[in-house]
């Protein structure tokens, strides 16, 4: 080895930082993709807008804004997140760029991190364009207690993109993937207080929407917020999203396919 | 670095490998490359070659037996190999979307020592095709561009899983030049092929695979030299195989006869086919369609095609019996 190759190597950040530049690219060059990630969650909290102001809002405590904004950040979660990477989870592996990446240096998660990198930053920035867009037309203040908006946001990231990389292993192609990812999306949108608040949902219902993956992310999101959240009803929402992130990365580890079915 | 490392580079012992469904795809084969050698893994489709090589490149983990890559395990110790080998998969794996540089150059951030990537482009000819999309690329280009990326990081061993299927006469002929220099300038190199004029040029030492097993082994001359000779001619009119000197006393192993034509095979080529035309000369006749080759690699691999398809017949008749 020459001197010159030496003090060379890579780091993971390096390595990560290479793979999502290219995958900026093709998110770039993927209009349907990016319209989906770009537009529908910047469109959706709008025809949400006339829905919440028929709800009544004021006896279960909620404003217009506190039920719009958190629902924008959880349909960001789920298109420019969730959705969007299936998609590239099954379109990377069919190509058989998975299979390549991992006979070089990037370690398994750096290859599923790197990947997703431009899909999460997609949606960091549309969700601080929603929360500006809900300041200055809802009349949403400050969260009250960011100490559960950040951590909740961040939960939700990560589930959801782990939740995308198994959803990818049950999809055969870039086409099936649009199918197999509706269940949790319409699960999501109708069960996890997205549409319509667990608040004003019947007692028993409001029970078994309380343990879906993105309720308890939705809960941190609106109760810290506007900060109506109580410290046991925060933890029982942390500890449950810790628990449905944990369970998506463990069965990542445990039964993402890497190829496509031989 | 023990002294083990500086010899066998790649180390196979009995390795196994079971898909899924319960097929064998790898039967317990054994062999290790020496620092610095090209070794060819010879094959039909299906016998093996590249279940054998993803479990070298630490793709998989193996049934059964073990892999060492420069004294590791590619598999569970991947920090410690990946920055020093290299890998052409059978098939290309990069984004259709992309073009050739931008391919290059995120790998090349993936590399340890990467070479500038325009250099390795040049190297295997796609300077030109920079610019374009993966998704124009002819087959022939698409596997040099896997090549150029194998090469990014002056991997002490590479490995190549087909590396010229798809390429024409020329983009053949290049890549053997380019892996005669890589073995040259002290790389190991690790490739499978169904081409056996390729193997026969370019391996020092080749295994043949078949059914998941090493049929034969050693450098192409060994390999060879394993199997007979041939002698094959018309029999001039008139003229029966007993017409000829006894065929024992010449060398000959095996004969058969095809209408007017006799095939011989010797392990004594020069005394063989001197006893057929010492004969000839006296009988005063001449011997058309006359062919005297000495055995080839081909003839050695459809031998051990043929061995070991008559074994596997009388097997199937034993448990049909």
């Amino acid at each position: 080895m020459s001197a010159g190759t030496i003090g060379r190597g890579t780091t993971p950040a390096g390595r990560m930082a290479a793979l999502a530049r290219a995958e900026v690219t093709l998110l770039g060059r993927s209009k349907g993709t990016l319209f989906a990630a770009m537009f529908v969650p910047l469109a959706l909290p709008f025809s949400m807008r006339s829905a919440a102001q028929e709800m009544d809002l004021r006896g279960a405590g909620l404003s217009v804004g506190t039920v719009v904004l958190p629902a924008a950040l959880g349909v960001s979660l789920l298109f420019a997140v969730y959705a969007t990477l299936v998609g590239v989870f099954v379109a990377r592996r069919e190509e058989l760029v998975l299979k390549r990446l991992r006979t070089g240096e990037l370690r398994d998660v750096e290859i599923l991190a790197g990947s997703a990198l431009p899909a999460v930053a997609t949606a960091v920035v549309q969700s601080a364009v929603l929360a500006a867009g809900c300041a200055v037309l809802l009349d949403v203040h400050a969260p009250r207690a960011a100490y559960y908006v950040v951590p909740g946001y961040l939960l939700g990231v990560v589930m959801c993109a782990a939740l995308a990389a198994v959803t990818a292993s049950w999809s055969r192609s870039t086409e099936s993937a649009q199918v197999t990812t509706m269940p949790f999306i319409l699960l999501s949108l109708t069960g996890s207080g997205l549409v319509v608040p667990l608040e004003v949902m019947p007692d028993r219902l409001a029970s078994v929407c309380e343990v879906l993956p993105l309720t308890s992310v939705i809960t941190l999101l609106r109760g810290g917020w506007n900060g109506s959240l109580t410290a046991g009803d925060a933890l029982t929402a942390l500890v449950t999203a810790l628990a449905w992130t944990a369970a998506a990365v463990f069965a990542v580890r445990r039964w993402f396919r890497w190829e496509p079915r031989r | 670095m023990n002294a083990n490392e500086h010899d066998h580079v790649i180390e196979v012992t009995d390795l196994r490998r079971v898909y899924g469904g319960g097929f064998e795809a790898v039967r317990g084969i054994t062999f290790h490359v020496k620092r610095g050698e090209v070794f060819a893994l010879l094959g039909t489709n299906g016998a093996g070659k590249t279940s054998t090589v993803e479990l070298l490149e630490g793709l998989a983990r193996p049934a059964g037996g073990r892999v060492r890559v420069l004294g590791h395990d590619p598999f569970t110790d991947r920090a410690a190999v990946r920055p020093r080998t290299g890998v052409m998969l059978q098939e290309g794996g990069f984004p259709a979307e992309l073009t050739v540089a931008e391919t290059a150059r995120m790998w090349a951030g993936c590399v340890s020592g990467a070479r500038p990537y325009a250099d390795v482009l040049d190297l295997v000819g796609l300077a030109g095709k920079a610019g374009v999309r993966v998704k124009q690329l002819s087959g022939g280009e698409r596997r040099r561009l896997d090549l150029a990326l194998a090469l990014l990081g002056d991997p002490e061993v590479l490995f190549l899983d087909e590396p010229t299927t798809g390429l024409d006469a020329e983009g053949r002929r290049d890549t053997w030049e380019l892996v005669r220099a890589l073995r040259d300038a002290g790389t190991t190199v690790l490739l499978t092929t169904h081409y056996l004029e390729e193997a026969e040029g370019l391996a020092d030492r080749l295994a043949i695979l078949h059914e998941g097993r090493i049929a034969a082994s050693g450098t192409p001359a060994e390999v060879t030299a394993a199997q007979p000779a041939r002698i094959s001619f018309e029999l001039p009119e008139g003229y029966f195989v007993g017409d000829l000197p006894p065929l024992d006393t010449l060398g000959v192993l095996t004969h058969e006869v095809d209408g007017r034509v006799v095939r011989l095979r010797t392990r004594e080529l020069q005394r063989a086919a001197t006893g057929v035309l010492v004969w000839a000369e006296r009988a005063g006749v001449e011997l058309r369609r006359l062919d005297v080759r000495s055995a080839s690699l081909e003839e050695a691999f459809l031998g051990i095609a043929r061995e070991a398809s008559a074994e596997a017949d009388a097997r199937g008749e034993a448990v049909a019996a």
